[in-house]
C-alpha cells in the first residue's frame, strides 16, 4: 500500500517534468482561470466596502422640540436603538446641537444676534439613525411616525426628515441592488468559463496520454495505480497556476492600492495585504480542486472499456 | 492452459464475422503459431486471450477461468497472468526501457527488491544491458520489440500473447526476437504469436494454426507456412 502510494507520487512528478511543454500549458490556463477568479473577488470586495461607505454616509435625522423632557427623548432614543434594523444611533443633545450651531455660524453675525436676544437655547435635541440596509430607513422612518402620531399630549417629535431624503435614499437602494446583482451574475459566467476551459485543457492534456493509459491497462496496472499519477498532476498544475497567479497579483496590487484609495477610499492593495492568507487559501483551494476533478474526470474516459 | 469452446464474434448484427466457431486448445509450454491473411481473425483471437474483445457465442478459457465472466475489477490481476507483446511496440513514451519494464513489475504491486533484481535480468536476456537508461525514440525497432519482450516476461507470466511481433522488423531484427521467443518458450512459458512471416514459421518448426475468414482450416503439429 505505502510503496504503490510512494510510486504513484514518484510517478506523478516524473510525468509532470518529462511532459513540461503540457504541464506548462495546463499551468498557464489554471493561471489565467485563477487570475480571473481573483479578479471578481477582488472587484466584488471594492465594490461592496465602497458601497458600504456611501451607504454609511445616509442617515436620517430625528429632531425633537426644545421642551421635550429628557426622559421623552430617552425612551425614544433606547426604542431606535433596540430595533433590529438600526444599525447606529447617535444622540446630540441640547447644548451640544447649540454649540455645533454657534460654530457653523460664528461669522454670521445676524444668527449670532439673533441668538443672543433669546433666553433659552432655541434648539431641540436630535437623533441620527443608520440602518443596516438603506431599504430600511422607510420601516424605521414608519416606526417614528407612529410615535409622534401616536403621542397624547404635546409631541415630542418635531421633525423627522426621512421624506426630504427619501429621493437619494431610494436612489442608492437601487444603485446597491443592481451593482449586486450585475456583479453576481458576471462572476458567475467568468468562473463558469474558466472552469470550462480548464477541464478542457486537462482534458487535451489527458487525451495525449490514451495511448499511454490503454498500455498500461495492458501491463495489468489497477485504475487506482493509472488514475494516481495523473490526479496528481492535476493537484501539481492547481497548486502552481495558484503560486503564479498570487506572482501577477502582487504586482498589480501594488499599483491599484494607491488609486483605489483615492477614487474608492478603499485601499485594494491593503486588503490583500492583510487577507493574504484568505486569498491564497482560495486561489490555490480553487486551483488544486479544478486540477483534480479536471483530471479525474478525463481519465475515467480512457479506463472504461 | 487455454481453451476456445465455439468461439463467435459476429459484427452488423451478424452480418459479418471476425470468428466463426472457433475452437481449439493451447496446452502448457506450447508455442503456437496463427498464420492467416489480414481479416482471417488471429488479432481478434489474441484480444479473447487478453480480455480486450468478447465473443458473441461461446466461451474463453484460462484453465478454469471464464475469462469473459472476469468483473471489470478484477481485470488487471488476470492480465498480469499474461505478458502480451505487440507489432508496434506499445512502450511509454515517457519512460526509459528500464522504467517500461519496471512499471510491468510495480503495476503488480512487486517490492523495490524485486524490481532491482529482476530487471536488469529481464533486459540481458533481450540482450539490452547498455541500453536501460534509453527512451524508446532513441531505440531502434528491433530494440523496441525486445523490450517490449522483456516487459512481457518479466513478472514470469504463464502466457505470452505475441500479436504480429516480427511485423515492423528487419529481416535480422525478426530473427533476434524470434530466437528470445523460443528461449523463453524453452525456459517453460506457453507462447501465442500471430504472424504473416514464411520463414519465421519454416525456422520455428512448431505447431501452427491456420486460419482464413474467420475459421480454422489447418492446425498443423510440425506445422509449414501454406496458404
Amino acid at each position: 500500500m505505502l510503496t504503490g502510494i510512494r510510486r504513484i507520487v514518484k510517478a506523478g512528478f516524473v510525468g509532470f517534468w518529462r511532459n513540461a511543454y503540457v504541464s506548462l500549458a495546463s499551468v498557464f490556463v489554471i493561471t489565467v482561470a485563477l487570475f480571473v477568479i481573483g479578479s471578481t473577488m477582488f472587484i466584488d470586495q471594492l465594490l461592496t466596502t465602497s458601497l458600504q461607505s456611501l451607504q454609511s454616509k445616509v442617515d436620517i435625522n430625528v429632531y425633537f422640540v426644545p421642551s421635550a423632557s429628557q426622559d421623552e427623548v430617552d425612551a425614544i432614543r433606547t426604542a431606535v436603538a433596540a430595533l433590529p434594523d438600526v444599525a447606529a444611533v447617535t444622540y446630540t443633545s441640547r447644548e451640544e446641537a447649540l454649540a455645533r450651531y454657534r460654530e457653523r455660524n460664528q461669522n454670521d453675525e445676524i444668527a449670532m444676534q439673533a441668538l443672543a436676544e433669546l433666553d433659552e437655547n432655541p434648539l431641540g435635541a436630535n437623533l441620527a439613525i443608520q440602518a443596516r440596509e438603506t431599504s430600511q430607513y422607510e420601516n424605521i422612518a414608519r416606526f417614528l411616525e407612529e410615535r409622534r402620531d401616536s403621542a397624547t399630549q404635546t409631541p415630542v417629535i418635531d421633525e423627522i426628515n426621512y421624506e426630504r431624503n427619501k429621493e437619494s435614499i431610494d436612489a442608492l437602494t437601487n444603485i446597491i441592488g443592481a451593482v449586486e446583482q450585475a456583479s453576481i451574475a458576471t462572476m458567475l459566467v467568468l468562473i463558469v468559463a474558466s472552469i470550462l476551459i480548464t477541464f478542457n485543457t486537462i482534458r487535451l492534456a489527458i487525451y495525449t496520454a490514451r495511448e499511454e493509459i490503454s498500455i498500461m491497462r495492458l501491463v495489468g496496472a489497477s485504475n487506482m495505480f493509472i488514475r494516481g499519477p495523473f490526479m496528481l498532476q492535476g493537484v501539481m498544475y492547481g497548486l502552481v497556476a495558484g503560486v503564479f497567479s498570487l506572482m501577477i497579483f502582487y504586482p498589480i496590487m501594488v499599483w491599484l492600492g494607491p488609486r483605489t484609495e483615492a477614487f474608492f477610499e478603499f485601499n485594494l492593495f491593503t486588503y490583500f495585504i492583510s487577507n493574504f492568507s484568505y486569498i491564497f487559501g482560495v486561489l490555490i483551494g480553487i486551483g488544486v480542486v479544478l486540477g483534480l476533478i479536471s483530471s479525474v474526470l478525463a481519465v475515467a474516459r480512457y479506463l472504461r472499456v | 492452459m487455454i481453451y476456445f469452446d465455439n468461439v463467435s464474434k459476429l459484427y452488423n448484427d451478424g452480418r459479418s464475422a471476425a470468428l466463426q466457431e472457433v475452437t481449439f486448445q493451447v496446452a502448457p509450454k506450447e508455442f503456437v503459431s496463427i498464420v492467416g491473411h489480414s481479416g482471417a481473425g488471429k488479432t481478434t483471437l489474441l484480444k479473447m486471450i487478453i480480455a480486450e474483445d468478447k465473443p458473441s457465442h461461446g466461451q474463453v478459457f484460462f484453465e478454469s477461468l471464464d475469462i469473459h465472466k472476469i468483473p471489470r475489477t478484477k481485470l488487471p490481476h488476470y492480465r498480469r497472468k499474461i505478458g502480451t507483446v505487440f507489432q508496434d511496440f506499445k512502450l511509454l513514451p515517457h519512460k526509459t526501457a528500464y522504467e517500461n519494464i519496471a512499471f510491468a513489475m510495480e503495476a503488480n504491486g512487486r517490492t523495490d527488491e524485486e524490481i532491482h533484481e529482476n530487471v536488469p535480468q529481464a533486459l540481458s536476456l533481450v540482450d539490452l544491458d547498455d541500453k536501460a537508461w534509453n527512451f524508446p525514440s532513441e531505440l531502434s525497432g528491433g530494440e523496441k520489440q525486445r523490450v517490449a519482450i522483456a516487459r512481457a516476461i518479466v513478472n514470469q507470466p504463464d502466457i505470452i500473447v505475441a500479436d504480429e511481433p516480427t511485423g515492423n522488423l528487419d529481416p535480422i531484427a525478426t530473427y533476434e526476437v524470434v530466437q528470445i521467443l523460443r528461449k523463453i518458450n524453452d525456459l517453460g512459458t506457453t507462447v501465442i504469436m500471430t504472424t504473416h512471416n514464411k520463414g519465421v514459421i519454416d525456422e520455428l518448426g512448431r505447431r501452427v494454426i491456420t486460419m482464413d475468414e474467420g475459421r480454422i482450416v489447418r492446425d498443423d503439429a510440425t506445422g509449414k507456412y501454406a496458404l
